[in-house]
């Protein structure tokens, strides 16, 4: 294989894992603090590409105030979801508050397909975001370098505010343990609304520029961006949050760079995500940056 | 407050449900022995998942034509749509769903080959059933009870392939295709036959890619056919992810010309891939440029003032389905499965909006393919080439 041919595909591996990175962030970090996987989260993000659509072919607001409007609102969805489907079952046991997310995330699928409508419709992509620059023989677009800067941007600034503020203590707190969270002061349920508010605003993010690569959203265009950031995820080792970038970076390049090295397989390059989150789930059950944690008893 | 909150979700989810579902309301049972007054046809599309677009330009079709012609032996004709989700084990269900549940004397459908030949067992002795746009050879074969108003993917792979060769010029093509519908593997076989014997190179195919439906990504696959540099590249396969594929192409700086089958004339084909899609060659059943029978321009002028726009040639397919059954019922003097199967195969010189149609043996038309291009964001009207 020619080098400038192996740069290209290199290329398209990272503009494809920064993507998976961007949205599994906000998976992990949910994970994380509640230890619930948000089946709905791909749902939230298809969410956020219809708020895109319509706030900007619709309306015509502009780009800029759309993204604002679009990433609170789509942070508002979350915590009203999160209030309505799993605040009810905080006490519950963790498999019914898995099938409420699996029925959360049938809900927002089939609401979108009902309002929203089956047949797919384009994406308002930016000229600014989508345009093409050329690097020799190598084709770039400019999202390939935005987006892993806007992922890089957001992990740090996310372990700051996890690591350095007062909610982001209490959200530890709560990941630790909801009870004595409870007893030490801490608004459990405010930590957990904030913790949505700002996972389904990484999946507006995420939504928004998936949307600027890939411009055709329908009702069920969350689904398979939301197991293969899942599997991002795990790969990294899921609640932890560069793992997450990791996992994102990881999986983006393996699937692309399958297809580029055994052509003939490029049929079953979902099958291989799959494949891979086997692999690691065998081998490394806690992921590539994920530590060891002993069950609660 | 919260127990509240979760009761109005979880009536949510099964409203919802039952909305999507597009179950249409199951018709009151029809006592024992009692006769019918309304006759019931059977509409299976996709209205959601990834050929949603397909499926509704298909029922606006059939729903014009039950418009202009809602009655034949004097009773009313009555359409019972269900959707089959662009899946094909949905698809099966909801054939089923038509014929024992809903119990109807014809079916119309589907948009996409794998869907149908999913239908195909169990539509089989029970309901005759034409199908508007399926192309692949294997919807029909040997299946008497199912029919088509199109001609099938031989004779278009073949247009195509000529298309390359002739007017193109192409000496080396590359193909990629959705590997999972059947549709686009059957077209890419025809057309690379085709184009090997015109070119008498037996390497004439000089790459081969697949992707999955619903991919979006195909950036890798295209990196490959670059390097392979053919002429032309042929991508039969649904028209979201070939606008995708069209559209990243570009951007990857390949200039060669992409073209593909019919299920690329969709609106959405040209919104979701702009530019990008300009000159894009594609074979189709029909043009509302020169309408070829008197049916067509009776279909097109209502249309036009129904919908306000130029129609697909899918929905002229679809509209033909319905007049052709209605047609078949009048000549068979009733619903009775065995005869409508007959009166359907024993079609010939039937009038369409989309050409005269004949069945062959197969229960295929023998049709004109016409060759359209994307120009200025339209489809405009390239050419029309005769079956051998």
């Amino acid at each position: 294989m020619a080098f400038d041919v192996f740069l290209q595909h290199l290329t398209n591996g990272i503009s494809l894992g920064s993507l998976y990175a961007l949205v599994a962030i906000g998976y992990t970090m949910v994970y994380g603090i509640l230890r619930l996987i948000n089946f709905a989260h791909g749902d939230i993000f298809m969410m956020a590409t219809y708020f895109t659509f319509y706030s900007i072919v619709i309306f015509g607001v502009p780009w800029y105030a759309a993204f604002l409007a679009v990433i609170v609102v789509t942070g508002a969805l979350g915590v009203i979801l999160e209030a309505s489907a799993y605040r009810p079952l905080r006490d519950a046991p963790r498999i019914s508050i898995m099938i409420s997310a699996i029925g959360a995330s049938f809900l927002l699928e089939n609401l979108a397909i009902v309002i929203f409508g089956g047949r797919p419709k384009a994406f308002p992509a930016l000229d600014f975001f989508t345009e093409v620059i050329k690097l020799g023989t190598v084709s770039i677009q400019r999202l390939t370098f935005i987006i892993p800067v806007m992922t890089l941007v957001l992990l740090y600034v996310l372990l700051y505010l996890i690591n350095n503020t007062k909610s982001g203590m209490a959200m530890r707190a709560v990941s630790k343990d909801f009870e004595t969270s409870r007893l030490m002061g801490i608004d459990v349920n405010r930590t957990i609304s904030v913790t949505f508010f700002l996972g389904s605003m990484l999946a507006a993010v995420g939504g928004i520029m998936w949307g600027m690569k890939f411009p055709q959203i329908q009702p069920l265009m969350g689904v398979m961006p939301g197991v293969k950031c899942f599997i991002a995820a795990v790969i990294g080792g899921i609640g932890n949050i560069q793992g997450a970038v990791l996992g994102g970076f990881i999986l983006g390049l393996v699937e692309i760079l399958l297809i580029a090295f055994l052509p003939d397989l490029t049929g079953y390059r979902d099958a291989f995500a799959f494949i891979l989150l086997i692999i690691v789930l065998l081998f490394r059950p806690t992921g590539i940056m994920g530590e060891k944690i002993a069950e609660k008893v | 407050m919260v127990r509240k909150l979760s009761f109005l979700l979880v009536a949510l989810i099964i409203m919802s449900l039952v909305l999507s579902g597009c179950t249409p309301k199951p018709a009151e049972e029809t006592g024992g022995g009692e006769e019918e007054d309304v006759i019931r046809i059977g509409v299976f599309e996709p209205m959601t998942g990834a050929n949603a677009a397909g499926g509704a330009l298909e029922v606006e079709g059939v729903e014009l034509a039950n418009k202009l012609y809602p009655e034949v032996l004097g009773k009313k004709v009555e359409l019972v749509i269900v959707d089959n989700k662009s899946d094909p084990v949905e698809a099966a269900s909801a054939a089923a769903l038509l014929v024992e549940k809903e119990k109807v004397a014809a079916i119309i459908g589907s948009w996409g080959s794998s869907l149908s030949m999913a239908a195909g067992d169990i539509i089989r002795d029970k309901v005759p059933t034409v199908g508007a746009s399926c192309t692949n050879p294997l919807v029909t074969q040997g299946n008497d009870w199912y029919f088509r108003v199109c001609f099938i993917d031989p004779f278009q792979g073949k247009v195509m392939a000529t298309y390359s060769y002739e007017k193109l010029g192409a000496k080396k093509a590359a193909i990629i295709q959705e590997v999972n519908n059947d549709y686009a593997i059957g077209l890419a076989k025809f057309y690379t036959d085709a184009f090997k014997e015109l070119t008498g190179d037996d390497n004439a195919i000089v790459a081969v890619t697949n992707y999955n439906t619903g991919d979006q990504d195909f950036s890798a696959q295209l990196t490959n056919i670059m390097t392979a540099n053919p002429d032309v590249i042929f991508a039969p396969g649904n028209f979201t992810e070939s606008a995708l594929i069209v559209k990243q192409a570009r951007q990857l700086g390949i200039t060669v010309p992409i073209i593909g089958g019919d299920t690329y004339e969709t609106p959405e084909f040209i919104e979701i891939g702009g530019d990008a899609v300009e000159g894009c060659v594609f074979s189709t059943f029909f043009t509302s440029e020169t309408p070829i029978t008197k049916e067509s321009e009776k279909f097109l002028e209502e249309y036009r003032a129904e919908y306000g726009k130029e129609p697909a040639a899918v929905t002229a397919l679809a509209y033909d389905a319905y007049i052709l059954i209605l047609d078949a019922i009048e000549r068979a003097g009733s619903t009775d499965p065995v005869a409508l199967r007959d009166a359907i195969a024993a079609t010939e010189g039937f009038e369409g909006a989309a050409g005269i149609i004949t069945l062959d043996e197969n229960g295929d038309a023998v049709k004109n393919a016409v060759i359209k291009q994307v120009k200025n964001g339209e489809f405009v009207y390239m050419d029309t080439i005769e079956p051998r």
